[in-house]
């Protein structure tokens, strides 16, 4: 990839966390940085582990390659490779891969003079993540309720995770989590199709700009979030959805043992009516 | 003072989180592993719960043995219709453990009025001897389900003498509604479904009729499955009350990537299909025919016997009194003798910890 021109000019020294000038260099278009050496480290470990816990399952189709957690047996100890010890070490690949990622971020933020937004907003996805596979086998006492590497294997666990509580659409912080993933949906869908039609005006209109686009939302519900808002209601939308996520699932055997639905027995159980 | 907007949202999360907690459980919990690794087939359960509930599921001590021989029942009481082959002293010691186990208040008189024995005036006792004709079918013809260990009067019972977990049909709901339409016995909160929004009679169907229980279609598309959803939570809601009546959940005998699939299923679900055909057979066999001697204060709000389910005899536990064989120290509750035991599904350590105490000493 070539670099344009003026690029060169925000290819500025400093503002790394860690390794001063040792890595503050460009490869390419891309920024390396301490964080990326260990993105990329990682990344290749636990790509490597994975071809491996592949290559020991018996099967290379790509649906149904399954790199599973240990027994609950092992509790919060090793397991031997075989037996979830690729697991292990695949989970601590990832998270170290995802964090570093993440910090390569905030390095690039600070080189560029920015707020942490988008490191902010990639720490939550690492956050769901981290309390799939770390806090909640933690508070649950095993590694072994981590969800397994796999496609279909995943969804199997997602699904039978769902059944330990008899009924998850029940669960208070999932309801949250799925109302904020749709509105999420609702938010960017409403906020392209108002930018696509602004800059798409009919055959001899002129280009329309933010004004006409207030004006629309003005004209139709009587309120415009406005050029800015909205993406900060789309940030918050989407970290909602994905901290309630994470909410969801790590409540769900730490902090209830039994069916969703007899949580909301609370409500039947206030003192007003009870 | 006031607050900052950053403030205001800070403590509104963390009232929201309060409020989510409160009516929530805490760490550490317990789980069993029922599938393989990392299919979360896993029962997850509560220990402080668990320790609170061990007493209930406690098996009583066994009447002390008597000794064989004598004189068999029939040649001294008249009127004995079930046990009259057994000898006076193991009759005895039965009737000894039928009061504990059914009357322990109200004693013989329960079934007996005004020491005569032999006569069948009271309805408790043309019940009572219904059900005793109703344990020897389980223990003898339904080992698929109750395998070796077997069931007592004490497993339904528990020292009442109307069982606390019994059902009969409820059109309730649907009356009830204000509304135009019929709620299938729907949006009601109710124990049966553990609260969720399913049709809260899920027995008469299911466990005295012979309603189709699977609704699940085979086929990637649909082919001619006509099933609805409705018919589908009909069955949930079936399924829902066995997870709560046996303290499990659906990983218990099913891996949800295929409900229907026995390959996927463990070897509880073969136990669980015997037990529905046991409970809708008791049901026809032994409940229904003594519809007409209960009084009417012993009948459901329709009209009809008292019947049992899987909370019966589980009571929240996944074997009853947490697999006791009590059964084997009575052999008025057997037509014919025992044999093995069934192979033991994997338990938690509360619960495993709850019955040790209660286990036959061998």
């Amino acid at each position: 990839m070539a670099i344009l021109s003026f690029e060169k000019k925000y290819r500025v020294r400093g503002g790394t966390l860690v390794g001063g000038d040792l890595f503050d260099f460009w490869v390419g278009p891309f920024y390396v940085g301490f964080f990326g050496v260990t993105t990329i480290f990682f990344t290749a470990v636990g790509t490597a582990l994975i071809l491996w816990g592949a290559a020991l399952g018996g099967t290379w189709n790509v649906w149904q390659i399954n790199i599973a957690p240990p027994d609950l047996s092992y509790g919060l100890g090793l397991a031997p490779l075989r037996e979830g010890g690729l697991w292990q070490l695949i989970t601590v690949c990832a998270t170290g891969a995802f964090v570093s990622w993440a910090l390569r971020e905030v390095e690039i933020c600070r080189k560029l003079g920015m707020g942490f937004h988008v490191p902010f907003a990639f720490s939550f996805a690492i956050l769901a993540y981290v309390t799939l596979v770390i806090v909640r086998p933690l508070l649950m006492g095993a590694w072994g309720h981590g969800f397994p590497y796999g496609i279909l294997s995943h969804l199997d666990w997602v699904s039978n995770t769902g059944y330990q509580y008899l009924h998850f659409h029940y669960n208070p912080a999932h309801m949250l989590a799925i109302t904020f993933f749709f509105t999420n949906c609702l938010a960017l869908g409403m906020h392209g199709g108002l930018v696509l039609s602004a800059s798409n005006p009919a055959p001899g209109e002129t280009y329309k700009t933010n004004e006409h686009e207030n004006t629309y939302f003005r004209d139709t519900i009587g309120y415009s979030i406005g050029t800015l808002g909205i993406h900060r209601l789309g940030l918050f939308l989407a970290l909602s959805a994905v901290f309630w996520s994470a909410v969801c699932i790590v409540i769900s055997g730490p902090f209830w043992t039994r069916g969703w639905p007899e949580w909301w027995t609370w409500w039947l159980k206030l003192p007003i009516w009870r | 003072m006031i607050m900052s907007g950053m403030h205001k949202l800070l403590f509104s999360g963390a009232l929201a989180a309060l409020t989510l907690l409160a009516g929530c459980e805490r760490p550490p919990i317990e789980s069993v592993q029922r599938g393989y690794r990392g299919t979360a087939m896993v029962g997850v359960y509560n220990p402080r719960t668990l320790e609170v509930q061990a007493p209930k599921h406690q098996a009583p001590e066994a009447v002390p043995a008597v000794p064989a021989g004598g004189p068999a029942a029939s040649t001294v009481y008249k009127n004995v219709q079930v046990l009259g082959d057994l000898s006076l002293a193991e009759f005895t010691r039965t009737m000894v453990a039928i009061t504990q186990w059914v009357a322990p208040e109200q004693g013989c008189a329960y079934c007996h009025a005004g020491g005569n024995f032999e006569a069948d005036d009271l309805y408790t006792k043309v019940v009572a001897r219904k059900m005793l004709q109703m344990t020897r079918t389980v223990n003898t013809s339904w080992k698929s389900h109750v395998a070796d260990t077997g069931v007592t009067c004490y497993t339904c019972h528990r020292g009442n003498p109307v069982p606390e977990n019994i059902w009969f049909t409820d059109s309730g709901p649907t009356a009830r509604s204000r509304h135009m339409g019929d709620r299938a016995g729907q949006n009601f909160p109710s124990k049966v479904t553990a609260y969720a929004s399913l049709p809260v009679d899920p027995f008469t169907p299911f466990l005295k009729e012979a309603k189709e229980i699977r609704v699940y279609g085979t086929t990637a598309l649909p082919e001619g499955n006509m099933q609805s959803i409705k018919q589908a939570e009909w069955t949930y809601s079936l399924m829902t009350h066995m997870s709560d009546a046996l303290g499990v959940n659906c990983t218990y005998c099913h891996n949800s990537q295929s409900f229907g699939s026995w390959e996927g299923s463990t070897p509880q679900r073969a136990t669980a299909w015997h037990g529905i055909r046991m409970a809708r057979s008791l049901n026809n066999t032994y409940m229904e025919p003594l519809t007409a001697n209960f009084p009417k204060e012993r009948l459901g709000p329709e009209g009809d016997v008292a019947k049992a389910n899987c909370a019966t005899c589980h009571q929240g536990a996944y074997k009853p009194l947490y697999g006791a064989a009590m059964a084997k120290d009575y052999p008025a509750l057997y037509g014919a003798g025992a044999t093995a035991a069934a192979a033991p599904a994997a338990m938690p350590a509360a619960v495993a910890k709850a019955r040790k105490p209660a286990a036959p000493a061998k």
